[in-house]
């Protein structure tokens, strides 16, 4: 018997189950879904960010913000249509969706990247895997700016599990959530940013119209 | 086997050992306490129950979510592999390392992965592992074992890891903290990117859409599963929970009771390789189930509980005797309450019958634990077990039994008890070896009763 | 009419700190009691118990049962006896059907003494006075199993020129845990200097708890250290006049 079959066995004899006996269901989940106004979001964000937040009235508002965050770094860029929209590849010193990401990624001051959603209560970007938006991109340089239209600004993990109840799915094999910079207390417990990950969060969130995502 | 009576007491006697656990435990503890107090987290006990009651509902029907899991990984595009035991899950990695040519892997933090030895086994086919968790990658410069579930390295001073740095890596002797993390930075970002297979552990696993989760704060894991080309997660069976919804249940009870977060740096949510236009994360994605021993765990419906864990690391930092002894003097991989209650199922009872008797059953870890485990009740089971098949004490409760139920005779041998009092024999002689013990009274209580009747 | 209640000194109390014993029934008659005494108790067979010795346990809690089955009241100076009873003997008696019913006829009967005291009405009768700087030591199942935080701090708190200070670790087990301070005497000891520190800290002259066993251990700790601070169980302080 191999193990898969061996395995099965062992855990149906241990429950006192029988093959192919139907479960009882599971409990109810609990999602604590709270809707806030956008205000009141925003203020939420703010308060919880482990980062710095620049609200602006639009995209090309958000070019600019952007290029002020930057002060003349190197920077790498995902192919988002949203930061297209915002101007974010015409940027100097901006490389928008590189030939060899991995390099790029490994050598740039800073990643650029929109998300799938913020949540407010918790300060938290999340982003998913997909053509636009690579993993590594907010991931390998010391610094990450998100941009992300005000409607994408959500209250919590429950409300974004409420409306995306799977995370990963054939269309995305990696959803992360960012809260705050990489750190570390592992010596001493003492406090260090930006260990592995990036060590500084930045997000410009874009009132106004949203292209449709 | 019996306590490792004299690593305890140098344990004990090691002064800045002595600070290094019990500050740094402490800091924990009250980083958890102020998160989950009742103003700021009012639904903290209900959510104890609603993870508790998920746990159990999971465990009971676990063969209906192992195979939930496997069929959404496949749907994802990944492989999910069953590991009876740790020697077929390091085979199964030593294989693939083989087959792709990758010598180089890279390792997120898992103590699952401890407890099979994985990287002893590894090395034995010139497969370098390195440990990209801060804490666990000095340790393995040191050659040293996790101290602390959370927060392996808790037990050592930056003079520790710079002296560590300096004699392994040959930089220089640096103390400055800072500096350190970055060392380990810049030395370890080499090897992400030339990793050929990158294994982490899993926090949870979600049956339905076949999602392994992975919560941390350095970057590491999220490295460890996106830069190499293959991702190996190793996890045990009862890693599961059904839905992706019942995610944030325990993200907020596991993050605030392991270090008072809300919610971690990052927490990781994977299933199957890169999808059709995706530009990176790995092309072959695994899942290896491991058994390990867990069915035997799960075939006792009174110990079942103890696979509830979701490894938060509250009830050490809550235990008295752990901020004493620290994880070393423990036998296993897990120590602490948890590691006290799951270790003799895991390795049979007689190995180190002393463990489950090393506690004072004060309860801090049962009122701490996420998931509501009763490791006190669990602690008395083991113990009832383990006297049954030795009672070496069995003699002295059944003379003291006699007494009890005779009222006469329990007076009188308590009388002749208090007048031992002052001799040192036995637990008189162990009591009195820390601390003193007071004179006898002259009259019991009922000596005064008596007089005061009168 | 006075009412009655029968007091489980506990094996400890009644052998080693009868002071506290007597204390207690103090409390108790100036509360308008009528305290009562049986003779035939002897131990709530904890210890036992936690050494995983079920039948020697079994057969010494049928003792206290039946000594104990037909008094209104039963009051016990001891949270961790208190705890025996209430929250355990339905676990040593799991599969006997009868005891069961006579545990569930017993425990609602029965009160950890600063648990009894909270519920009267007439505890300004008391007039307790005790002018020193105390602080207070959490015995383990009577916070954790009894849930009893605030009672006995409010009960200090009634007691006149009494300074309370909290310690730092005031929760912390003191290191006791019946044969564990014997068996594994190193740890115990070391956790009762941790309590012994953190009492030194708070500047109090005397300790008081709800368990003499914890007491024992402070003490004896608070002594090989060279401390002259008291140790006193919550009736003790009730039962000063100053």
């Amino acid at each position: 018997m191999d193990s898969r079959e061996a395995i099965l066995e062992r855990v149906r004899n241990a429950l006192g189950r029988k093959l192919g006996q139907k479960p009882l269901p599971p409990p109810e989940p609990l999602l604590r879904v709270r809707y806030e106004t956008a205000d009141a979001k925003l203020t939420l964000f703010r308060a919880q960010l482990n980062g710095t937040l620049t609200v602006v009235p639009d995209a090309a508002a958000a070019g600019n913000a952007v290029e002020k965050l930057l002060d003349g770094q190197s920077a790498v860029a995902s192919d988002h249509p949203f930061l297209q929209a915002c101007g974010i590849p015409n940027i100097p010193g901006v490389t928008a969706n590189p030939e060899d990401l991995r390099n790029t990624c490994a050598t740039a001051g800073v990643g650029i990247t929109s998300a799938y959603c913020l949540l407010a209560e918790t300060g938290t970007i999340v982003l998913r895997a997909c053509p636009q938006e690579p993993r590594l991109l907010s991931l390998l340089p010391p610094i990450h700016i998100a941009v992300v239209p005000l409607d994408r600004l959500l209250t919590n993990l429950d409300e974004m599990l409420s409306m995306t109840p799977r995370p990963v799915d054939s269309d995305s094999s990696a959803m992360v959530l960012i809260t705050g910079p990489s750190r570390t207390g592992d010596i001493e417990q003492m406090l260090v940013r930006g260990v592995h990950g990036p060590g500084a969060v930045h997000v410009v969130i874009v009132l106004g119209k949203t292209p449709p995502l | 086997m019996s306590a490792p009576d004299s690593a305890i007491r140098q344990t004990l006697a090691n002064a800045n050992l002595q600070l290094a656990i019990y500050s740094n435990t402490g800091r924990l503890k009250n980083h958890r306490s102020k998160a989950v107090a009742p103003d700021r987290f009012p639904e903290y006990q209900d959510l104890r129950t609603r993870a508790a009651a998920i746990k159990r509902h999971t465990l009971a029907f676990l063969d209906v979510y192992l195979l939930q899991l496997e069929h959404a990984v496949n749907d994802n595009g990944g492989k999910v592999i069953w590991a009876s035991t740790g020697e077929e899950a390091a085979d199964f990695i030593i294989q693939l390392a083989k087959d792709r040519e990758a010598n180089l892997i890279v390792k997120s933090k898992s103590m699952t992965t401890e407890e099979i030895h994985l990287n002893d086994r590894l090395a034995q086919h010139e497969l370098e592992t390195v440990e990209t968790d801060l804490g666990e990658y000095i340790l393995q410069l040191a050659g040293q074992r996790p101290f602390h579930i959370l927060a392996p390295a808790i037990h050592m001073t930056r003079h520790d890891v710079a002296k560590v740095f300096n004699e392994k890596l040959g930089i220089e002797h640096d103390t400055v903290i800072e500096n350190q993390a970055m060392t380990a930075r810049r030395v370890l970002r080499e090897k992400f990117l030339n990793a050929g297979i990158g294994i982490t552990g899993a926090n949870f696993l979600l049956a339905d859409s076949g999602g392994v989760v992975i919560v941390e704060n350095e970057g590491n894991a999220r490295l460890t599963l996106s830069a190499p080309k293959i991702h190996v997660t190793v996890a045990g069976l009862e890693k599961l929970i059904p839905r992706a919804r019942d995610l944030p249940v325990f993200l907020d009870l596991l993050g605030r009771s392991a270090t008072g977060q809300p919610l971690t740096s990052y927490t990781s949510i994977v299933s199957g390789p890169r999808r059709n236009g995706e530009l990176d994360g790995p092309e072959e994605f695994y899942v290896i189930l491991l058994d390990a021993g867990r069915t035997k765990l799960l075939a006792d419906p009174e110990m079942r509980e103890s696979l509830q864990c979701i490894r938060c690391g509250a009830c050490l930092n809550a235990c008295p005797v752990y901020r004493k002894i620290g994880g070393h003097n423990y036998p296993w991989v897990y120590s602490g309450p948890i590691g006290k209650v799951i270790t003799p199922q895991f390795q049979g009872v007689e190995k180190d019958p002393w463990l489950p008797f090393a506690s004072s059953l004060c309860g801090a870890c049962a009122e701490v634990c996420p998931v509501k485990i009763d490791i006190p009740g669990l602690l008395l089971k083991l113990r009832k077990e383990i006297v049954q098949a030795n009672p070496e004490d069995r003699r002295y409760f059944r003379i003291w039994a006699w007494l009890m139920q005779r009222p006469g005779m329990y007076a009188l041998a308590a009388k002749i008890g208090r007048a031992l009092m002052g001799f040192n024999i036995g637990p008189l002689a162990a009591w009195r070896s820390e601390r003193d013990l007071p004179a006898a009274p002259p009259k019991s209580f009922r000596d005064l009763w008596k007089q005061r009747k009168k | 009419m006075p009412r009655r209640a029968a007091i489980f000194v506990t094996c400890i109390v009644d052998q080693l700190f009868p002071n506290a014993g007597m204390a207690m029934v103090d409390v108790l008659e100036r509360l308008g009691f009528e305290v009562e005494f049986r003779d035939a108790q002897t131990c709530c067979a904890q210890p036992a118990f936690n050494s995983g010795y079920q039948k020697e346990a079994r057969a010494v809690a049928r003792h206290f049962i039946d000594t104990f089955a037909d008094a209104e009241t039963i009051v016990v100076p001891s949270g961790s006896c208190t705890a025996m009873i209430t929250h355990h003997y339905t676990d040593l008696f799991a599969r006997d059907g009868q005891a069961l019913e006579r545990i569930r006829a017993l425990t609602p009967k029965v009160f950890e003494f600063s648990q009894f005291l909270l519920g009267l009405p007439n505890l300004d009768a008391l007039a307790a006075r005790f002018p020193h700087k105390v602080t207070y030591h959490d015995s383990c199942h009577a916070l954790r199993e009894l849930g009893l935080k605030d009672a006995p701090r409010r009960l200090l708190g009634q007691v006149k020129d009494l300074e309370l200070i909290e310690m730092e670790a005031a929760e912390e087990c003191c290191g006791f845990g019946g044969t564990f301070s014997v068996k594994f005497a190193q740890i115990s000891g070391a956790m009762a200097r941790t309590k012994v520190d953190s009492i030194l800290e708070t500047g109090a002259t005397h300790v008081v708890s709800l368990d003499s066993s914890c007491l024992m251990q402070l003490r004896g700790s608070l002594s090989r250290g060279g401390h002259k601070i008291e140790t006193l169980h919550l009736a003790e302080v009730l039962a000063s006049r100053g």
